[in-house]
């Protein structure tokens, strides 16, 4: 029988706050935690977490084969990336000079040391860790019921850089604003831990487990503007 | 804008939290999880648990206290206390902990901390650092800062940020218990001496100390027993408290 929600396994960090927060908000769902590319290809939705380091990430991904599994998935079914989970799906990361898995274009990039200085001149530390505001740049269904400026918690040292800022559903700031959120027809990733962000995350969680993207697209081919 | 955190921390041993703790109607005063539950209710940003258990028979108690909070409290959960080998950080981490803290192994065996943080990542291994004022310096104590150590707490600092800590948890010997406020000259020395965020522990005894904790001693993230857990502050009151001193907390 195949699981409603698989949580990619791939060697890279804990899963477990991942599986029992997405446990948490969807009881009467079958979650595994697994790397088997055939649980995976028939789940009915994917979570693609990840911690760690990108070029260790990429290489586990391919010692469990499981590159193409992942691409299909983010290409057929409801598609939630998490932190490293969200990095990898671009083209390149700037953390050891590492090409990913190219499904969105854009790239990865170590904040920059100069930068991090804040307003009244203080240094700011890297990692970006703890609770930080998160501005929803596009209504999106994942978006439901949390509040526009919402608290997230973050920890990551490495943001996205999408190429098309049509792909950026919510950003943050460290100091300058960076990309948080990316949406992509079924594909939703965010760099935050929504399974670490209390209320809030997970709400995110479980609109996740509901959303039902084609549903959306073809609401937004019959209202138009108001999706886009 | 990020926020500064604040971190409760709940020792435990056999299986229970000990300091007192005075939630108004706590049912039972000891018990892991419903306290764990209360201080997520009541805002904080994060928990850290310190296992003070003196006997090794008696270690799984916290995996199995971690499993049943993370089941139930979706927020950062850290453990320390007698983390020895990579194996004890597996451990602690498929219990449900986000992060693990190594403090006496870190001196032990510096390359633990180097291991781990390579093979689970750098945000979930704190370094834990117990340092007291000798003579002109801070000198990093071990086994619950009754043996000294030689080394330098700055140097240690950023030997352990380059070893790849995620974090550090800095506790100051001359002001644990006192109530006299964070060694902010010694928290202010190491935070701005590494990149990696610090959190400020030790001496803690009213709100003023965390938000010069956060103002005066540059910590990431303050982190109190006492105060909490005796009802004689709230986290919110805390949170609201700095934030009118002008500090960014999550509300």
């Amino acid at each position: 029988m195949s699981v409603d929600i698989a949580v990619i396994d791939y060697g890279m960090g804990n899963l477990r706050s991942v599986s029992k927060a997405i446990e948490h908000v969807a009881p009467a769902a079958s979650v595994v935690v697994t790397s088997d590319p055939a649980v995976i290809a028939e789940a009915g939705r994917v979570v693609f977490p990840g911690q760690g380091a990108a070029p260790d990430c990429m290489r586990e991904i391919d010692a469990r084969g499981l590159r193409q599994v992942i691409i299909d998935a983010a290409r057929s079914k409801p598609f939630l990336g998490i932190c490293m989970g969200m990095q990898v799906l671009f083209e390149h990361s700037e953390e050891g000079d590492t090409a990913c898995l190219g499904i969105l274009p854009g790239t990865v990039q170590r904040f920059p040391h100069a930068a991090m200085v804040d307003a009244a001149g203080n240094k700011l530390k890297v990692p970006h860790m703890g609770w930080n505001n998160v501005h929803q740049a596009v209504p999106h269904p994942l978006w439901a019921g949390i509040e526009e400026g919402a608290r997230f918690y973050f920890v990551h040292s490495y943001f996205v850089q999408p190429a098309s800022p049509a792909v950026i559903a919510g950003f943050s700031h460290y100091p300058f604003p960076f990309t948080c959120a990316v949406a992509s027809g079924n594909i939703f990733a965010v760099q935050f831990h929504p399974e670490k962000s209390q209320n809030d995350g997970l709400t995110l969680l479980g609109n996740f487990v509901t959303w039902n993207p084609g549903e959306i697209d073809s609401a937004c081919d019959m209202s138009g503007a108001a999706c886009a | 804008m990020l926020a500064k955190r604040i971190i409760p921390c709940l020792d435990v041993t056999h299986g229970r939290v000990v300091k007192g703790i005075n939630f108004v109607e706590l049912k039972d005063a000891g018990d892991p999880v419903e306290i764990a539950r209360r201080y997520n209710e009541a805002g904080a940003d994060e928990l850290t648990f310190l296992d003070i258990t003196a006997s090794s028979d008696d270690r799984d108690l916290i995996l199995h206290i971690i499993e049943d909070v993370a089941a139930e409290v979706f927020i950062p959960l850290t453990v320390g206390g007698g983390v020895r080998e990579v194996g004890d950080v597996q451990r602690l981490l498929n219990a449900g902990a986000d992060k693990v803290s190594i403090n006496t192994s870190a001196v032990v065996n510096p390359q633990l901390v180097k291991d781990a943080a390579d093979r689970y990542g750098s945000q979930c291994i704190v370094v834990a650092i117990d340092s007291k004022r000798v003579n002109d310096h801070w000198e990093v104590f071990t086994h619950g800062g009754r043996k000294a150590t030689g080394l330098d707490a700055v140097e240690w600092a950023k030997k352990m940020a380059s070893l790849g800590a995620g974090e550090l948890l800095l506790t100051s010997m001359d002001r644990d218990g006192t109530k006299s406020g964070f060694d902010l000259e010694l928290t202010r020395a190491i935070s701005d001496a590494v990149d990696i965020p610090i959190i400020a522990s030790g001496g803690v005894g009213n709100l003023q100390h965390l938000v010069d904790g956060v103002r005066e001693g540059h910590a990431d993230a303050v982190l109190a027993a006492s105060i909490f857990h005796f009802g004689e502050y709230g986290i919110d009151e805390a949170k609201k408290y700095m934030k009118q001193h002008g500090i960014e907390v999550r509300l």
